[in-house]
C-alpha cells in the first residue's frame, strides 16, 4: 500500500508540493541523519577509550539468580546499576538504569514472553580490579573490569564478546531543566523584552543565547557536579517545520560490543540492504525508527516500516547475536578492522603472519529507556534461533490458505470487480487462496465499515468466496477518522483511548480520512477494546474467510515529523518517544488477538503488517512495504527477507511485481517465480498503475505465472512443515546458506539464493535478460538434485545453470525427502484431501531424511491433532515412523507416487502396511537419471509403513 | 448475436435431442471420444506415448503424461473432464475440480465422491439460456432490421451532405470572386488614405523636431549654467570633472585627458562651442539637482507617476511565483499551467517610451477634414472586406467539417453516422459520464466540480474480424503521476442507442457498454433451427 502523497492527491494538493519534488525516488530530506538527531549526534561525537564509568566493586551483590553492582561516571558522580543474569540457554543479560533516576525509565514490557528463567551465577575470584564469574557450563566466564568499567565473556581463553570495551558507554542521566520557575520569569520577561527590541532594532540578540547567559546557577543543585554542558537539542530540537519539545530533556543510552574474530555481521532490519551488514564509519549508522518511507532506496541504513533490534555475529566457528531490549530512536555503528582490507591487504597479512586478529565493534545507541541486553551465546546458529525464540516466542503458525497465493491489488473497486477477478482464477485454472480489499473499500477510511455503493453486500461476496474455498483480507488502518458520526472513533473517544498531544488533549494528525486519531494501542484495556471490534457483531459484513490487513502502523502521520508521530505526544504517563518502534507490533497484537477471540478461540489468525518489531512473529506476516517494480527491488526482496528470518520473523515476502511503478512482462513473471519461493506470497499494485492480473500479458505470460503458482502449491505440504518448524523452534524458513553451512565461508555473505528450511535451495533469476544463473551449491561431499530435471550435481561447487524464461532454478538437497501434492486445485483447503509425492532424494551414502505434517489446516486444534511422521529412507527400506505418538489425527490423504532419486533398478518392490500386509509395489525406472518411480504404494499418509527395494 | 454464440445454442438443441440416450464410457469422457476408451482393450494414452492396461483408466493414478488416462479423476494435473450437462451446454473443466467440494458441471457429476451436495441445474440453466438467446435473436433480428435503417439513412445523409458540398462549393466560388473585387476596392482606397497619413504625420514629425531642439538648447543652457561654477560662461575640464558620469570608458577615473577630450582639446569652452560638446555629453550627463529637480517634473509628464506603481505592481504581485506554486501543487492541470506559462511570459507592456515622447512633445494635431474623409472611405471598403472574407472562412470551415464527415469511418455501410454529432448520457451515483460519439467522452461531478475530458475520439479498436465492436477514446485528462484518461467503449447489439454501464477497471481506464443497433450482425438462418427443435 502506499505511503500517503499519492493517495491524498486531491485531497493535499498543496500538502503535496512540500514532499514530492517530482522525482520518483525517496525524498531524503524528509528523514533525519544522525547529525540532524540531537541525541545520536551527541552519542556518536564520543571519541572511544575515555569511558568516564568505574565500577564500584564494593557495592556487588550476588545472589543466586543475579549480580547487581553500582557504576559510577567519574565526571559527574551519577551513579547507574548494573545487572547480571545468568540465563537458562546460554544467555546473559545485561541491564543498566540510574541507580535513582529522576523518575523511572521505561522499560519495554510484552515483547518477552516471559521473565526469562535464570541460572546460578558463581564467583570464580576477586580482586580490586575486578571480577570473574562462571557462566556455568564448561569454560565460559564473564570477566567484570572496575576501571574503566568493561566486561568480557570468554570461553577457555577467547574472549567471544567484551561490552564498553571501547569505553563508549553512555548514560545520560535524567536532570532537571535549568530553567526553573524563576529562571521562567526571567527568561519570559527577557523574551518580551526582545519582542519589544525586535519592533525597533534589526539586530537583536538570540534570545536562546541570552538565556544561557541570565541562567541562574544557583537554582539547580545538580550543576556544581556537572560537567556536560547543555548542548542544542538537549531540551527542544527542531526538525523541518516540528519542534520536539523534550520535557524530560536528554535521556540516551548507548553502549559497545567488541566481536574478536568476527568479521561478519547481520539482522537489525528493517533496511533495505545487504544481508552483511556493512560498516558504517563512512556514512550514517544504521537507524531504526519505524517510518513510512515514501518510495524507499536502495543499499542504504535508513529507517525503514520495522525494527528488530537484533544482530548475529557469525564465524566459522560460532555464531553469537545481541539482542539491544529498547523500542525507542535507536541508531546502530559498526566497524571493523578489517573492513578496509583489501584481499590483497589480507593476504599480506596471512603471509607476513600478522596477529591482528579481524574484529567488529558494534555500538548501539537509543534516545531513551535503558540498556537492557541479551547476549546470545550460541555457540551453533540454531542454538541463537532458539536463544531468541526463548525470549521472545516463535512465529505464529498460520492457517494453511496463507501460505498459499494472494492476490491484492489498490484496489478492487466493488463487488463486482472482486467477482470478476475470483473468476478470472478459475477460467486461467490459477490457483489462489486470498482476494485482498485496500483502503478503498471502506465507507471514507472508516475502518470496520464498508463502502455503501461499492461493497454493498458484503457478506454475499464473502459468501461468494467461501463457495469456492477462498478467503478475503480487508484493511484495517489504526488511523481513525475523527468523525462524530463514526461509532469506532466515539467509543475511542469516550474511553480516552486516544494517544495524547504534550497538552492533555487527543493526538489528531493528517492520514486516509483526513483528520485522525491514534488508539493507544500500548494499553492492554485499549487492545482488549480493539480486539473486540472484530467480532462478528461488532464489525458489521465480516464472516469467518475474512482476514485482517495492518497498515500505517509505524504509525504513519502525514503531517508530522518523519511522517510519525510527535515524540512529545503521550500514552499516559509515557512519551511517544519511549514506546515509537513498538506501536505497530500492539497494533497487530490487538488485531491478531480479535480474530483470536470472534471464533471463540477457535480459529488461527491470519494478519498482515508492515511495522513490527521484536516478537512480532508471534502475530502473523510482514511484508517490505511499498517497493518498486525495478529489477533492483526484487533483488533486494531475498536479504530482506532473510534478514527478518534471522531475528524470528519467518513469515516475510515482497509485493510480487512491485507496488510503485508497472513492471515489464519479464520483471512480473521473474518476480512470480521468485515470489512462489518466498514464504509470503502477495501480487500486489498501486492504484494508478494498469491492472496487472496474471492474465493479462499474453497467454505465454500467463502460462509462465500459472506454472510459478502451482510449483508454490505442489509444495504447500513442505511450506507448511516449514512454518511448523519455526513455530515451534524459531528457525528461519528463508534462511542463508551460512546457517546450515556455517563453517564454509564462501556461504557468509550469499544473498542471491537460499534455502527454504534445510532442503530447498533456490536460487531465483533476478536479471533482467538472463542467459544463466551461477548458484553456489554447497556441502563437500554433498549432492543436490535439480527439482524439475532430476539432474544430480555435486556439492561445494559453483553451477552455471543456462536458464530460459520458465526456469526457477531449484535444487533438492541429497538426503532429504520433500512430500509434495502435485494435484494443483482452485485453492489450499481443495487440496486438503488430496495424496502425497514423497521425493527422496539419496545422499552419497544413500539414505534421506524428511517429515510428514498434516492437521486441519486453520485451527488451533494442531496442538493436539496432527499427524507429524518421520520419513526415513536406509538400507533400501523406506519408512514412515511417527515423531508424535500422543497426537491424534486421521486423514483420508494417501501416497499416491514415491519419486527416488539417486537410485538404482530394484527386482521388485514391497509395501510393508502396519497391520503386518506385504504387498507389490509396481514401479517405473528411468535409467538415463536414475529415477525410480513407485506407482500407487497407496498407504494412509498417516500410517506406519515400510517400502523396502529389493 | 455473434456467430459463436450461434453455435452454443445449435449445440445446446441438438445436446437436448441426444441427451435421452447415455452412452456407456468411462467417466469423464466425451462422446466423441469414446471409440479411444474401449472396455477391456489395453488404453493408448491418446498422445500415444504409452499403452496401459484398460483398468488403469480412471484408477486415480496418472499414467499418461497428456492426463487422458484418467478422464474421470483428479490425479492428472493436466487432465480434463467432460460433463454432458444434459439440458444444457455440455462441457469440459480441469480435472482438479473434481471432487474438490465445489459444484462446476450443472449435472453434478463433478462431485461424484467428495461430499458436496450438489443439485442439477441443467434445465433451469439450459431454460435461461434459452430464453435469453431467443430474446438475444430477437433483438439482434429487430436490431438488424434497423440497421438496415440506419445504413439507408446514412446513404442518404451522405449524399445530402455531398450535394449540400457541392453546392456550398458553387457559393464558394461566388464568395471568392466577391473577396477578390473587395480587395481591389480595399486596396484602391487605401492607397490615397496612407498618402495622406504619411503627409499628415511627416509635418507633426517636423513640427516635433523644431519643439525637440528648441528643448534641447534651453538645457543645454541649463547645463552650461550648472556646469560653469565659476559662472563665467564657460566650461573648464576642471568644472567638467565634477561630473564622473561622463567618463567616456567608464573604467571609474575621469582624467583630465578624458574631460579636455570631450571638450574638444581645449581646456575651456564657451557657450556657442559647448553645443558640440553638449552632444557629446547629454546621454550621460546627470543634473547635479537630480533630487531636487524630480519633483519638478511631476507637473509635466502626469503620467510617469502612474507609471512607476504600475511598475512596481508586477513585482509585488508575485504572478511569477503563484503560477509556478501552483504548477507543483497541482500537476493534473497541465494544460492550466501552460496558459499559465504563457501568461507569465507575456510582458508587461512597453509603451512607456512611446507615452513619453508624447508628454514631452503634446499629442499629434488631428487629421485636417480631407485626409479624414480618405480615411473613413477606406475604412468603410476594409469593412465590407473583412466581411466578405469572414464569410469565405465560413464556408471554408463547412467545406472541410462536410469533407470530414464524408471521409469519416462510420462503419462499412456507415451505419454508424448516425452517433456523428450526437451525445448520450450516464448518470451514476457520482458522475455523469456523456458519449459524444467520434468526438469525446467526458465525465462531471453530480454535485457540482469540474467536466474531466476522459478521452478524445482515437480509432476504432476491435479484434481484427470485429474492428467496430470497440470504440477508443484517447488523451483526457492527465492522471496524477499516471496516464491520460482513455475510454474504452464495447458496442452491443440492440434496439435502442445507449449507454449502459461505465467503470474504471484500470486507474484512468475507463470502459462503456454501449448498446446500439449498428453493431447488430446478420442472424444467420436461425427460426429454422428454432422451429426444427420445435417440431422434435
Amino acid at each position: 500500500m502506499a505511503t500517503f502523497t499519492e493517495r491524498m492527491a486531491p485531497v493535499l494538493v498543496l500538502w503535496l508540493a512540500v514532499f514530492l519534488s517530482g522525482t520518483w525516488a525517496v525524498d531524503k530530506g524528509n528523514f533525519k541523519t544522525c547529525d540532524q538527531s540531537s541525541f545520536c549526534k551527541r552519542q556518536r561525537a564520543l571519541k572511544p577509550g575515555e569511558s568516564p564509568y568505574r565500577a564500584l566493586l564494593e557495592t556487588m551483590e550476588l545472589t543466586n539468580t543475579r549480580l547487581t553492582l553500582q557504576l559510577i561516571n567519574d565526571n559527574n558522580k551519577v551513579r547507574l546499576l548494573l545487572e547480571l543474569y545468568r540465563l537458562q540457554g546460554n544467555m546473559t543479560r545485561v541491564k543498566i538504569n540510574e541507580l535513582k533516576p529522576l523518575k523511572p525509565r521505561y522499560e519495554v514490557p510484552d515483547v518477552l514472553i516471559r521473565e526469562p528463567p535464570t541460572e546460578p551465577l558463581s564467583l570464580l575470584s576477586q580482586d580490586e580490579n575486578g571480577v570473574v564469574l562462571s557462566l556455568g557450563a564448561e569454560s565460559q566466564r564473564v570477566i567484570l573490569s572496575a576501571r574503566p568499567f568493561r566486561l568480557d565473556i570468554m570461553e577457555g581463553r577467547e574472549v567471544v564478546m567484551s561490552l564498553n570495551s571501547r569505553g563508549l558507554l553512555a548514560f545520560e542521566h535524567l536532570r532537571m531543566r535549568k530553567d526553573t520557575f524563576s529562571y521562567k520569569v526571567t527568561s519570559t520577561v527577557a523574551s518580551v523584552w526582545n519582542n519589544i527590541k525586535r519592533v525597533f532594532s534589526s539586530s537583536q540578540a538570540d534570545p536562546e543565547a541570552e538565556k544561557k547567559e541570565e541562567a541562574d546557577p544557583a537554582a539547580q543543585p545538580e550543576a556544581a557536579k556537572e560537567e556536560e554542558k547543555d548542548e542544542d537539542g538537549m531540551w527542544e530540537e527542531t526538525f523541518k517545520s516540528h519542534t520536539d519539545s523534550k520535557p524530560n530533556g536528554p535521556s540516551a543510552v548507548s553502549l559497545d560490543f567488541s566481536l574478536p574474530g568476527v568479521e561478519h555481521v547481520y539482522g537489525i532490519p528493517e533496511h533495505a540492504d545487504t544481508l552483511r551488514l556493512k560498516t558504517t564509519e563512512n556514512g550514517d549508522p544504521y537507524r531504526l525508527y519505524n517510518l513510512d518511507v515514501f518510495q524507499y532506496e536502495l543499499y542504504n541504513p535508513m529507517a525503514l516500516y520495522g525494527a528488530v533490534p537484533v544482530m548475529l555475529a557469525h564465524n566459522a566457528q560460532r555464531t553469537t547475536g545481541v539482542f539491544w531490549l529498547n523500542a525507542a530512536e535507536t541508531w546502530v555503528d559498526i566497524s571493523s578492522n578489517t573492513a578496509g582490507k583489501t584481499v590483497f591487504g589480507k593476504m599480506l597479512d596471512y603471509v607476513q603472519g600478522s596477529n591482528e586478529t579481524p574484529q567488529t565493534d558494534v555500538r548501539w545507541i537509543s534516545e531513551s529507556g535503558i540498556i537492557d541486553v541479551f547476549i546470545m551465546l550460541g555457540p551453533t546458529p540454531k542454538d541463537v534461533f532458539s536463544q531468541y525464540a526463548s525470549l521472545t516466542g516463535t512465529q505464529a503458525f498460520p492457517p494453511l490458505a496463507a501460505v498459499g497465493y494472494h492476490q491484492c491489488r489498490w484496489n478492487y473497486n466493488d463487488q463486482e470487480d472482486v467477482a470478476a477477478v475470483d473468476a478470472g482464477f478459475d477460467e486461467h485454472d490459477i490457483p489462489y487462496d486470498y482476494i485482498w480489499l485496500d483502503i478503498e473499500h471502506t465507507d471514507g477510511k472508516r475502518y470496520f465499515t464498508w463502502d455503501p455503493h461499492k461493497f454493498a453486500t458484503p457478506k454475499e461476496m464473502l459468501q461468494g468466496l467461501s463457495d469456492k474455498k477462498r478467503k478475503m483480507v480487508a484493511i484495517v488502518d489504526p488511523h481513525i477518522k475523527v468523525d462524530s458520526n463514526y461509532k469506532i472513533h466515539n467509543e475511542i473517544r469516550s474511553r480516552s483511548f486516544y494517544i495524547k498531544n504534550k497538552d492533555g488533549g487527543d493526538y489528531e494528525g493528517w492520514c486516509w480520512p483526513g483528520s485522525a486519531g491514534y488508539p493507544d494501542f500500548t494499553r492492554a484495556d485499549m487492545r482488549d477494546w480493539w480486539a473486540s471490534m472484530f467480532a462478528y457483531d461488532q464489525y458489521e459484513g465480516s464472516m469467518k474467510n475474512l482476514d485482517t490487513w495492518n497498515d500505517m502502523n509505524e504509525p504513519s502521520v502525514f503531517n508530522g515529523p518523519e511522517v510519525t508521530m510527535h515524540k512529545d505526544a503521550m500514552h499516559g504517563a509515557w512519551e511517544h518517544r519511549d514506546v515509537h518502534n513498538m506501536y505497530g507490533f500492539y497494533v497487530q497484537m490487538a488485531t491478531a488477538e480479535g480474530l483470536i477471540q470472534r471464533s471463540g478461540g477457535v480459529e488461527r489468525p491470519f494478519v498482515l503488517t508492515r511495522a513490527f518489531f521484536a516478537g512480532s512473529q508471534r502475530y502473523g506476516a510482514v511484508w517490505t512495504g511499498d517497493n518498486a517494480a525495478e529489477w533492483e527491488h526484487l533483488k533486494i526482496s531475498i536479504p530482506m527477507c532473510l534478514s527478518l528470518g534471522l531475528v524470528g520473523i519467518s513469515f516475510c515476502g515482497a509485493d510480487v511485481g512491485g507496488f510503485f511503478k508497472s513492471p515489464n512482462t519479464e520483471l512480473l513473471v521473474r518476480w512470480y517465480q521468485a515470489g512462489a519461493y518466498q514464504p509470503f506470497f502477495r501480487a500486489h499494485a498501486h492504484l494508478d498503475t494498469p491492472r496487472r492480473e496474471p492474465w493479462l500479458f499474453g497467454p505465454e505470460n500467463t502460462a509462465l505465472i500459472r506454472e510459478a503458482v502451482r510449483q508454490r502449491y505442489t509444495l504447500l505440504p513442505y511450506w507448511y512443515l516449514q512454518f511448523y518448524h519455526a513455530h515451534r523452534t524459531g528457525e528461519p524458513i528463508m534462511r542463508p546458506l551460512w546457517v546450515e553451512y556455517p563453517e564454509d565461508p564462501a556461504t557468509f555473505a550469499l544473498e542471491d539464493e537460499y534455502l527454504i528450511g534445510r532442503d530447498l535451495l533456490v536460487h531465483p533469476v533476478t536479471e533482467e535478460g538472463a542467459r544463466g544463473v551461477t548458484a553456489y551449491l554447497p556441502g563437500k561431499d554433498q549432492v543436490w538434485f535439480d527439482v524439475h530435471t532430476f539432474q544430480k550435481h555435486n556439492g561445494a561447487q559453483n553451477l552455471y545453470i543456462p536458464v530460459t524464461m520458465s526456469s526457477i532454478p531449484v535444487f533438492q538437497r541429497g538426503g532429504s525427502i520433500i512430500p509434495r501434492k502435485i494435484r494443483v486445485r482452485r485453492s489450499s483447503s481443495c487440496m486438503m484431501q488430496d495424496p502425497y509425492t514423497l521425493y527422496v532424494a539419496l545422499n552419497l551414502q544413500r539414505t534421506a531424511e524428511g517429515e510428514l505434517y498434516i492437521d486441519d489446516g486453520h485451527t488451533f486444534n494442531y496442538e493436539k491433532e496432527f499427524i507429524h511422521r518421520r520419513l526415513s529412507f536406509a538400507n533400501n527400506v523406506l519408512s514412515s515412523v511417527n515423531l508424535a505418538p500422543e497426537a491424534q489425527f486421521s486423514t483420508s490423504s494417501w501416497i499416491e507416487r514415491i519419486v527416488i532419486l539417486g537410485a538404482s533398478k530394484p527386482s521388485k518392490v514391497l509395501l510393508k502396511t502396519d497391520d503386518g500386509q506385504e504387498s507389490q509395489v509396481e514401479f517405473d525406472f528411468d535409467a538415463s537419471m536414475s529415477v525410480l518411480t513407485l506407482r500407487k504404494p497407496g498407504m494412509n499418509a498417516g500410517a506406519d509403513w515400510n517400502v523396502m527395494l529389493q | 448475436m455473434t456467430s459463436c454464440q450461434t453455435q452454443y445454442l445449435l449445440m445446446l438443441l441438438l445436446s437436448v435431442g441426444v441427451s435421452a440416450v447415455e452412452v456407456q464410457r468411462p467417466r469423464g469422457v466425451p462422446l466423441s471420444k469414446r471409440q479411444f476408451y474401449e472396455e477391456g482393450k489395453p488404453f493408448t494414452c491418446l498422445d500415444g506415448s504409452r499403452t496401459i492396461p484398460f483398468d488403469r483408466v480412471n484408477d486415480d493414478y496418472c499414467d499418461c503424461k497428456d492426463g487422458s488416462d484418467e478422464p474421470g479423476t483428479a490425479a492428472c494435473p493436466n487432465g480434463s473432464f467432460h460433463c454432458t450437462n444434459a439440458g444444457f451446454r455440455p462441457g469440459f473443466i480441469p480435472s482438479s475440480r473434481i471432487n474438490d467440494g465445489i459444484c462446476d458441471c450443472c449435472d453434478t457429476t463433478d462431485e461424484y465422491n467428495s461430499g458436496a451436495a450438489c443439485q442439477n441445474t441443467c434445465r433451469e440453466l439450459g431454460r435461461k439460456e434459452r430464453e435469453s438467446l431467443q430474446k438475444m435473436a430477437e433483438i439482434t433480428k429487430e436490431g438488424f432490421l434497423l440497421k438496415q435503417q440506419l445504413i439507408q439513412e446514412a446513404k442518404r445523409g451522405l449524399e445530402e451532405k455531398k450535394a449540400k458540398q457541392a453546392d456550398i462549393q458553387i457559393g464558394k466560388k461566388d464568395l471568392e470572386t466577391k473577396v477578390e473585387a473587395l480587395r481591389t476596392v480595399k486596396e484602391t482606397a487605401e492607397q490615397p488614405e496612407k498618402e495622406a497619413k504619411e503627409r499628415h504625420l511627416k509635418a507633426w514629425e517636423e513640427q516635433k523636431a523644431v519643439i525637440q531642439m528648441e528643448k534641447d538648447k534651453a538645457k543645454m543652457a541649463e547645463v552650461l549654467s550648472e556646469l560653469d561654477d565659476d559662472a563665467d560662461g564657460s566650461v573648464s575640464v576642471a568644472e567638467l570633472l565634477s561630473h564622473s558620469e561622463l567618463d567616456p570608458d567608464s573604467d571609474g577615473s575621469f582624467t583630465e585627458a578624458e574631460a579636455q577630450g570631450l571638450l574638444g582639446g581645449v581646456d575651456k569652452v564657451d557657450s556657442v562651442a559647448f553645443e558640440s560638446v553638449w552632444n557629446n555629453i547629454k546621454d550621460k550627463y546627470t543634473s547635479e539637482q537630480a533630487n531636487t529637480e524630480t519633483p519638478a517634473e511631476v507637473e509635466t509628464p502626469g503620467e510617469e507617476i502612474r507609471e512607476t506603481p504600475s511598475d512596481n505592481d508586477s513585482e509585488q504581485y508575485p504572478e511569477d511565483d503563484i503560477p509556478e506554486e501552483e504548477e507543483e501543487d497541482d500537476e493534473e492541470d497541465e494544460e492550466e499551467d501552460q496558459d499559465d506559462g504563457d501568461y507569465k511570459q507575456s510582458p508587461p507592456p512597453t509603451q512607456t517610451p512611446d507615452k513619453k515622447d508624447e508628454d514631452d512633445e503634446g499629442t499629434m494635431p488631428p487629421f485636417d477634414q480631407e485626409t479624414q474623409n480618405l480615411i473613413d472611405a477606406a475604412q468603410e471598403a476594409r469593412d465590407a472586406f473583412d466581411e466578405a472574407e469572414k464569410a469565405l472562412r465560413e464556408v471554408d470551415d463547412q467545406v472541410k467539417n462536410l469533407e470530414k464527415e464524408i471521409s469519416f469511418d462510420f462503419g462499412p455501410n456507415a451505419e454508424f453516422a448516425y452517433l456523428y454529432s450526437q451525445c448520450y448520457e450516464l448518470s451514476t451515483s457520482e458522475y455523469i459520464y456523456r458519449l459524444c460519439p467520434f468526438n469525446r467522452m467526458s465525465q462531471k461531478p453530480k454535485f457540482g466540480g469540474s467536466e474531466t475530458n476522459l478521452g478524445s475520439w482515437g480509432h476504432w479498436a476491435g479484434p481484427e474480424d470485429n474492428i467496430y465492436s470497440l470504440m477508443k477514446y484517447e488523451h483526457g485528462t492527465g492522471c496524477w503521476q499516471g496516464p491520460n484518461r482513455s475510454t474504452t467503449i464495447k458496442l452491443t447489439c440492440g434496439t435502442e442507442t445507449v449507454v449502459t454501464s461505465v467503470s474504471e477497471p484500470s486507474r484512468c481506464e475507463y470502459l462503456m457498454e454501449f448498446i446500439s443497433p449498428a453493431i447488430c450482425q446478420e442472424p444467420p438462418s436461425l427460426d429454422a433451427a428454432l422451429h426444427g427443435h420445435e417440431e422434435l
